[in-house]
């Protein structure tokens, strides 16, 4: 459990829009680059493989195929880098951490989706 | 105005800035205190102020403490018994030439700092025990494999027959840690005067838990 204190600046800094992600879910995260002087989105997707710490210092590790390639990109959830993050699809999975999926490809890695009861 | 405020350490995390830098911070639980004593040059040959921090609960201090804090009732002490008290940290902290008008039983709350303030935190580093030349004193240490016999052990201390004696000041093992330690020219990010939280940027000695005492820097600290 969190002192008090420290969870009053983490309720004071928190990000106020953020969905209820759990592991296995796919999810769209967008991400803010810096382009000279401009500011675009860039949409990251992929599966949530991993959360890591707690409060402001959270951060997801989002595993995606691109061009055959696995890749992993870990986003510090309260950062204002990451401007929004949404579940895609849900994924119906036991354990914590889905570090099994880097030695599966194809068919073999995909996931259930989870059962919505009233959620 | 005072030299400085008593706390607790309660944690670190992080905080970002508007810009997207990451800050790491350490709350400090400051005060409030209540000034316990007052020196001056006329009674007691220096001028100086003595803090005592003032904690939510009630805890049994030593008789050193509560004979100290006296009967009155300023320090919160139990009607039950006269050990209990909400004082159990005092320190007292020196006054350079009579410049503050704290009097005995004021109170130094943690608004008497303000954002970007520059601070020094002295604390007591946590206890590591015996520790050997690898851990103390940042030794390289030997190769783990291959057959190496030198781990981490300590390796020469000197020459034999001349001097016959080894040097002294001599890195060797020995206890580590629990030692004050003062962290100089930290930057106070921000300050809440309702729960009397400081946020400190950067890390500070001691365990979560443990006392620190938050003085305003001492040297440079122009930023």
């Amino acid at each position: 459990m969190m002192n008090s204190l420290l969870q009053k600046v983490y309720d004071s800094n928190k990000k106020a829009t953020l969905p209820a992600i759990r592991i296995g879910d796919t999810v769209r995260v967008q991400v803010k680059i810096k382009e000279g002087e401009k500011e675009r989105l860039q949409a990251y997707e992929g599966v949530l493989i991993a959360r890591n710490n707690s409060g402001m210092s959270e951060t997801i590790t989002v595993r995606k195929i691109s061009f055959g390639t696995g890749v992993e990109r870990i986003f510090p959830v309260q950062a204002p880098v990451v401007d929004s993050i949404e579940v895609v699809r849900t994924g119906k999975v036991r354990q914590s951490k889905l570090y099994y999926l880097r030695g599966l490809k194809g068919k073999a890695a995909r996931l259930k989706e989870r059962d919505n009861y009233a959620s | 105005m005072s030299p400085g405020i008593l706390g607790k350490k309660i944690g670190m995390t992080q905080i970002f800035r508007a810009d997207g830098q990451v800050v790491p911070v350490t709350l400090v639980k400051a005060g409030p205190c209540v000034v316990v004593q007052r020196k001056t040059p006329a009674t007691d040959g220096y001028d100086a102020v003595q803090l005592g921090l003032i904690e939510s609960r009630k805890t049994i201090t030593n008789k050193a403490i509560a004979g100290h804090l006296g009967s009155e009732n300023v320090f919160q002490a139990d009607k039950n018994s006269h050990l209990k008290t909400n004082v159990k940290f005092v320190k007292e902290l020196r006054l350079n030439g009579g410049s503050s008008e704290l009097k005995k039983g004021d109170r130094v709350l943690a608004e008497s700092f303000k954002a970007n303030d520059m601070v020094d935190v002295v604390g007591t580093s946590k206890g590591r025990g015996f520790a050997s030349l690898v851990k103390r004193h940042n030794f390289g240490g030997g190769p783990a494999t291959h057959g190496s016999m030198f781990n981490r052990a300590a390796g020469s201390i000197g020459a034999s027959s001349f001097p016959s004696r080894v040097f002294p000041g001599m890195r060797m093992a020995g206890h580590m840690g629990d030692a004050q330690v003062t962290v100089r020219n930290l930057q106070i990010v921000q300050v809440d005067p309702e729960t009397n939280v400081l946020m400190v940027k950067g890390a500070i000695p001691g365990p979560n838990g443990g006392y620190v005492v938050v003085k305003p820097a001492k040297k440079g600290g122009a930023r």
